[in-house]
């Protein structure tokens, strides 16, 4: 009697949208155990799954303690791109003149590696948080304006119209309109913006930092250590996931109503 | 023609005797683009009465909405003037509602919060704008939607509230874009009777500008024919049709006579091809 539920609900799971990447993930592991012990790949060049996972056993206290400013200074950086990027859209949205002068110098900025740049920021504010921040800040603001501004700018002239004929001031206009309007694009920036964050601020750490995953990685390569290694590199990947499922909970609850948000108010409704 | 209920007016003073709302003078806009300057409206003159109902129309590019816009004070004109009740129009002015050809409502706000807009920017009574949002939303059969997001409801429900939502601060002067464009005719119709009410219940004075004849010979009081850009009056005509009109009576000779006549100021310009056209459906 329990059999067909139960079998239903099973079949359910593993329909779900979040168990279908963890199959295949399971799967990459498993080849990749099987490459390790066939080609016998020595464990210097390539770890083995069950390597990573002893890495995990005897670093993971390490590990985790040294996520949290990796984190800190990605939120940062994220956080500072959020309010730059969409303060900058706005500036270039709103005004031909600012555009003419901004935003070619600003994708001329982007074709400078921040690999490069990145010691400078050492030199400049020393070995602390403040240039990861810089850097992740460096590297997750640029799409949040690129998406801003197409979010700002394709405001139907009619909506504006409208919205002068209301008499709405500047700020009502803004935040009852161009921002609304804009959310969707801005969020789709946030999203790629908060995963180039991630790796803002890894390269941060790389060129000056005393803690930090990207700190992890670069003694752990020194040490030839490639389990801790390996290790480090799943801690920072979900950094990045859940960071990015973070932006995409909030924008859910941002943007309900947008096309992309409308099948679960539709079952509400 | 002297027992024709029409009457062919070319001083463009209101056809009977209402204290004047808006008054146009000499009114003109030339567009600066990078190509040079393209003139839209020659200066033109006219004079909308209290509670009138005027419906401009004329080929697509004469300038229509140019007239509207500068009506509502979205632009400014290259030279002349409107006044609305004697003050110069240099900004959009307060009292005035618009519908776009589109609905234009805002995808992140329900349908009573949409029409409730207007009175929501203006910090006007929320309690008795609410109570009147309602009640127009109910006239407008939209009750039962009235927490329903914008793409929940069809084209025309759409443009019924977005002309509720020019109503909602109870305004003098209603200006309407080809408001029923995008609509199919038989929804077409049915607005053009819904409008027809709201002006004999509350005695707005509204501005429609219109492609179809057959809409403007039904629901205004005068009917402002412009000619081909830079778009000026062609002539004006009186509708003596009594209210309320019932869409039977655009079979109606006097009806069809009018529209004919109307229709008389296109062919030469080669705006209405005779046969199948855009309008053909309304004939």
């Amino acid at each position: 009697m329990a059999a067909n539920p139960r079998r239903r609900l099973l079949a359910r799971a593993l329909d779900s949208a979040w168990i279908r990447p963890l199959v295949m993930m399971v799967g990459l592991i498993v080849l990749w155990d099987l490459a390790v012990r066939l080609l016998r790949i020595p464990p210097y060049l390539v770890p083995a799954p069950l390597d990573v996972v002893a890495a995990f056993r005897s670093e993971g206290g390490e590990l985790l303690a040294q996520a949290v400013p990796t984190t800190l200074a990605t939120l940062g950086g994220f956080g500072l791109s959020a309010v730059v990027g969409i303060g900058l859209a706005m500036l270039i949205a709103g005004s031909r003149r600012v555009e003419a002068y901004l935003y070619p110098l600003l994708v001329f900025s982007q074709s400078i590696p921040k690999v490069a740049v990145a010691p400078l920021f050492v030199v400049w504010f020393g070995f602390g948080m403040t240039p990861k921040v810089i850097s992740a800040f460096l590297l997750g603001v640029f799409p949040v304006v690129v998406s801003g501004v197409q979010g700002f700018k394709s405001l139907d002239p009619d909506m504006r119209d409208l919205a002068r004929a209301m008499k709405c001031s500047w700020l009502q206009t803004f935040r009852m309109v161009s921002l609304p309007h804009a959310l969707p694009s801005i969020f789709a920036g946030l999203k790629v913006s908060v995963t180039l964050a991630v790796v803002g601020a890894v390269v941060g750490e790389f060129v000056g930092a005393n803690s930090g995953i990207g700190f992890v990685l670069q003694r752990s390569i020194g040490n030839f250590d490639l389990p801790t290694m390996f290790a480090a590199l799943v801690i920072l990947a979900l950094i990045g996931v859940v960071l990015f499922a973070l932006v995409d909970l909030v924008e859910r609850l941002a943007v309900p109503w947008h096309a992309s948000q409308r099948a679960p108010i539709h079952a509400t409704a | 023609m002297s027992n024709a209920p029409l009457r062919v007016v070319h001083d463009g003073a209101p056809a009977t005797a209402r204290p004047v709302l808006i008054e146009i003078r000499a009114l003109a806009k030339t567009y600066r683009t990078q190509d040079g300057a393209v003139p839209s409206l020659r200066p033109l003159d006219l004079d909308l009465g209290e509670g009138e109902f005027v419906a401009v129309v004329g080929p697509s590019g004469c300038g229509k909405s140019t007239l509207l816009k500068l009506v509502a004070g979205l632009i400014r004109p290259t030279s002349g003037e409107v006044r609305i009740g004697g003050r110069p129009v240099v900004e959009p002015p307060d009292d005035v509602g618009i519908v776009f050809q589109n609905p234009v409502l805002l995808a992140w706000r329900t349908i009573l919060r949409n029409v409730m807009m207007p009175a929501e920017v203006r910090r006007l009574d929320r309690a008795a704008h609410l109570a009147r949002a309602r009640a127009l939303l109910a006239t407008a059969g939209l009750s039962d939607f009235e927490n329903k997001y914008p793409w929940q409801l069809s084209g025309g429900m759409q443009q019924r509230a977005a002309i509720c939502r020019a109503l909602v601060h109870d305004p003098r002067l209603v200006l309407m874009d080809e408001p029923f464009g995008a609509l199919d005719a038989l929804t077409r119709e049915r607005m053009n009777l819904e409008l027809q009410r709201i002006h004999h219940e509350t005695g707005k004075t509204i501005l429609l500008i219109t492609h179809s004849i057959p809409e403007a010979v039904f629901l205004a009081d005068r009917v402002v024919v412009m000619s081909e850009r830079p778009g000026a009056i062609a002539a004006i005509y009186d509708v003596a049709l009594p209210r309320p009109r019932t869409i039977d009576q655009m079979g109606n000779p006097v009806f069809a006579d009018l529209a004919r006549r109307i229709r008389g100021h296109f062919y030469p310009q080669g705006q209405l091809a005779p046969g199948p056209s855009p309008q053909a459906h309304l004939d």
